[in-house]
């Protein structure tokens, strides 16, 4: 579905620099899933649990496909570091509507840096002049791939973005901090990194998971670097302990005040 | 032996809870590798008169750089500052707090000096040659102990979680000028819509008051900010996703997977029903209390006291005995 323009040899290189976007997704655990700890005590029990694209990426795919549909023009490409079966997830985000994807094949575990050097790798070849990234991945949550990969490529980078405009080579963010918001207008190229906005992500329709199946995905061996930050053990969170019902209704109101300020001191 | 340096952020000409923390992790790290915490303060002309106080906090020597240019954050401002001073401390370890900015900078200034960094760390052993630290994973459905290799080890430590450390030791304040050129900066911050005065951000709040579907109506709202109003100061209001979804809320209340993690000393879910993804912003307050007229409802899992009942009939009472025991004090 290349819409007639002509094929490119690399697929992050690409003419027509004003509109195209590049996404950073990564197939993380469904977010309803219960995350248990296996034998090894180092890795997650990975059996039932179902996966999907990270919730502040599927914000950033939508982000971007509506810049697309605003400017009918441009290209959606998505790009992920993780094993072949980041491909599902991927595939995901094409019947969303993205154009194409390029898997890098590889891990880096839990270092931050190593990732964004991997992906910065891939798209430091790229004259996209928007990168977008989700605040954080929902299973590391690290909150520093974007920042990383703008950094390693001297792009300005703005974070906690919930919504942009792109005109005239800038792109003007609302971004949310401690208590308040803040508008930042920053130049193309740019590194945004996305966070929940007004716009729900949207479900994939028959008709785009029919039309993601003949959109290219390239997959390719990643650029690993040595992990500096390893592993030692992985563990469940320590239970709460086991809370009560104090009464009903109002009437129980006084008891619940005792409790909270003789019991818990937090009153 | 070995220094460690934490970066005390400053927000309005304020020093927060969050930033003292950061010093007293330093101060922690430091007395476990032999050696000084000491605190970088960044901010406008003056700023240094605010920074002495970090002395009691830990900080043996409190750096503070003051420019025009610093006054307000911009990552193209102040990452170079900072790495510059990080370079000429030989530092075991730089610590930030992981709020809003510490969360923008600290991964900037890691890859800035080609080291890996950690972030929301929860817990630190600082006592081998490799720091052993640890931090959620799975937005708190597990904890991953990591060893950094790293030097310095650059880390962000969750707000609320690390006890800010107290003596009565006065810091030597060491005021610089760095070079700022605003004319290289990229992006720029074009309006700054501020909280309203004395309003806590949620996910630095003592204490949190989260409204769900089950309040009815945004109108409602006004029963939750009379409980937050009789709770004292260091309160903030939180929300559902549902609500937030809704246009009950803005964003910046919502609590959760994709809204804000908190660790409050107390926390009350008002009409919440508990789902997995609002429970991954919550599940680490210290109290946890549940209002739902649903006994079965899985808030009632994680709380550590529970109020079955119709919160229309609950909160006043609840604000006025709150109301009535804090003017008893
Ligand atoms: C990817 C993803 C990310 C998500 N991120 C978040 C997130 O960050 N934060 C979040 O909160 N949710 C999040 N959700 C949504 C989550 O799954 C729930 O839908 C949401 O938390 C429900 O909000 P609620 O508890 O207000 O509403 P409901 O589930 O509708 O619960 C309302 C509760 O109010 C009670 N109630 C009703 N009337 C009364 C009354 N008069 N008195 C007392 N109790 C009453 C009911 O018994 C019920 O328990 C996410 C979902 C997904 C899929
Ligand atoms: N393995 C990966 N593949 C693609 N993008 C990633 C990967 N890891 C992180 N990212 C991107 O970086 C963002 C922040 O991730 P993190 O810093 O791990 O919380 C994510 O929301 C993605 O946009």
């Amino acid at each position: 579905m290349l819409s007639g323009r002509r094929r490119r040899t690399c697929i992050l290189d690409s003419g027509e620099r004003e509109l195209n976007v590049i996404v950073c997704v990564k197939r993380v655990p469904d977010t309803e899933a219960r995350i248990r700890v296996d034998a090894t005590g180092s890795a997650i029990d990975g059996s039932g649990i179902k996966f999907d694209i990270s919730p502040y990426d599927a914000f950033a795919v939508e982000a971007a496909l509506r810049m697309k549909e605003a400017a009918g023009a441009g290209e959606v490409t998505l790009l992920t570091l993780g094993d072949a079966a980041s491909q599902e997830t991927l595939r995901k985000g094409l019947a969303m509507g993205a154009d194409r994807a390029v898997l890098l094949t590889g891990s880096v575990g839990l270092d931050g840096l190593a990732t964004a050097k991997a992906l910065a790798a891939e798209l430091g070849a790229s004259d996209a002049p928007l990168f977008l990234f989700g605040v954080k991945a929902a299973d590391d949550d690290q909150q520093q791939v974007g920042p990383m990969v703008a950094t390693l490529l001297d792009r300005p980078c703005v974070t906690g973005v919930s919504t942009f405009e792109v005109a005239d080579g800038r792109v003007l963010c609302q971004r949310e901090v401690e208590g308040g918001s803040e508008s930042v207008e920053v130049g193309l190229p740019a590194v945004l990194c996305i966070t929940k906005g007004p716009n729900e992500p949207r479900l994939a329709a028959l008709k785009g998971i029919m039309a993601a199946k003949k959109k290219p995905l390239e997959e390719k061996a990643a650029q690993v670097v040595e992990t500096r930050v390893r592993l030692r053990t992985l563990a469940e969170p320590p239970a709460r302990p086991e809370g009560r019902i104090v009464g009903e209704g109002a009437d129980a109101v006084p008891e619940l005040v005792r409790l909270l300020r003789e019991e818990a001191n937090a009153l | 032996m070995a220094n460690v340096l934490a970066f005390a952020e400053q927000r309005d000409g304020q020093i927060g809870a969050s930033a003292r923390e950061a010093v007293g992790v330093a101060a922690t790290v430091a007395a476990a590798s032999g050696g000084d915490a000491h605190a970088l303060v960044l901010g406008g002309p003056g700023v240094a008169g605010i920074a002495g106080s970090l002395g009691a906090v830990g900080a043996e020597v409190v750096a503070v750089g003051e420019h025009d240019a610093l006054a307000e954050y911009n990552p193209e401002a102040y990452v170079d500052v900072v790495v510059d001073r990080i370079r000429a401390g030989e530092y075991r370890a730089v610590v930030f707090p992981a709020t809003t900015l510490g969360k923008d900078l600290a991964p900037r200034v890691a890859a800035k000096l080609d080291v890996p960094m950690v972030s929301d760390v929860t817990a630190i052993d600082a006592s081998g040659a490799m720091l052993v630290v640890t931090r959620p994973v799975y937005s708190g459905k597990a904890f991953a102990t990591l060893e950094v290799e790293a030097s310095p080890a650059v880390l962000s430590i969750r707000p609320n979680v690390f006890q800010a450390a107290v003596r009565s030791a006065a810091g030597a304040v060491e005021s610089f000028v760095p070079t700022v050129d605003p004319s290289t900066f990229r992006m720029r911050v074009v309006e700054r819509r501020a909280a309203a005065e004395g309003k806590v951000d949620v996910s630095e709040a003592s204490v949190v008051v989260s409204g769900g579907r089950g309040m009815k109506d945004p109108a409602n709202w006004q029963l939750l900010e009379q409980l937050r109003d009789a709770l004292g100061p260091d309160v903030a209001l939180g929300a559902s996703r549902a609500v937030v979804d809704a246009g009950w809320r803005p964003h910046g209340e919502q609590v959760g997977q994709t809204g804000k993690t908190v660790a409050p000393k107390l926390y009350f879910a008002v009409g919440i029903s508990g789902a997995i993804q609002h429970l991954a912003g919550m599940r680490t307050a210290k109290t946890i209390v549940a209002i739902n007229r649903d006994a079965d409802a899985p808030i009632f899992g994680v709380a550590d006291y529970g109020i079955v009942g119709d919160l229309f009939d609950v909160l006043p009472r609840l604000t006025s005995e709150i109301a009535a025991l804090r003017s008893g004090d």
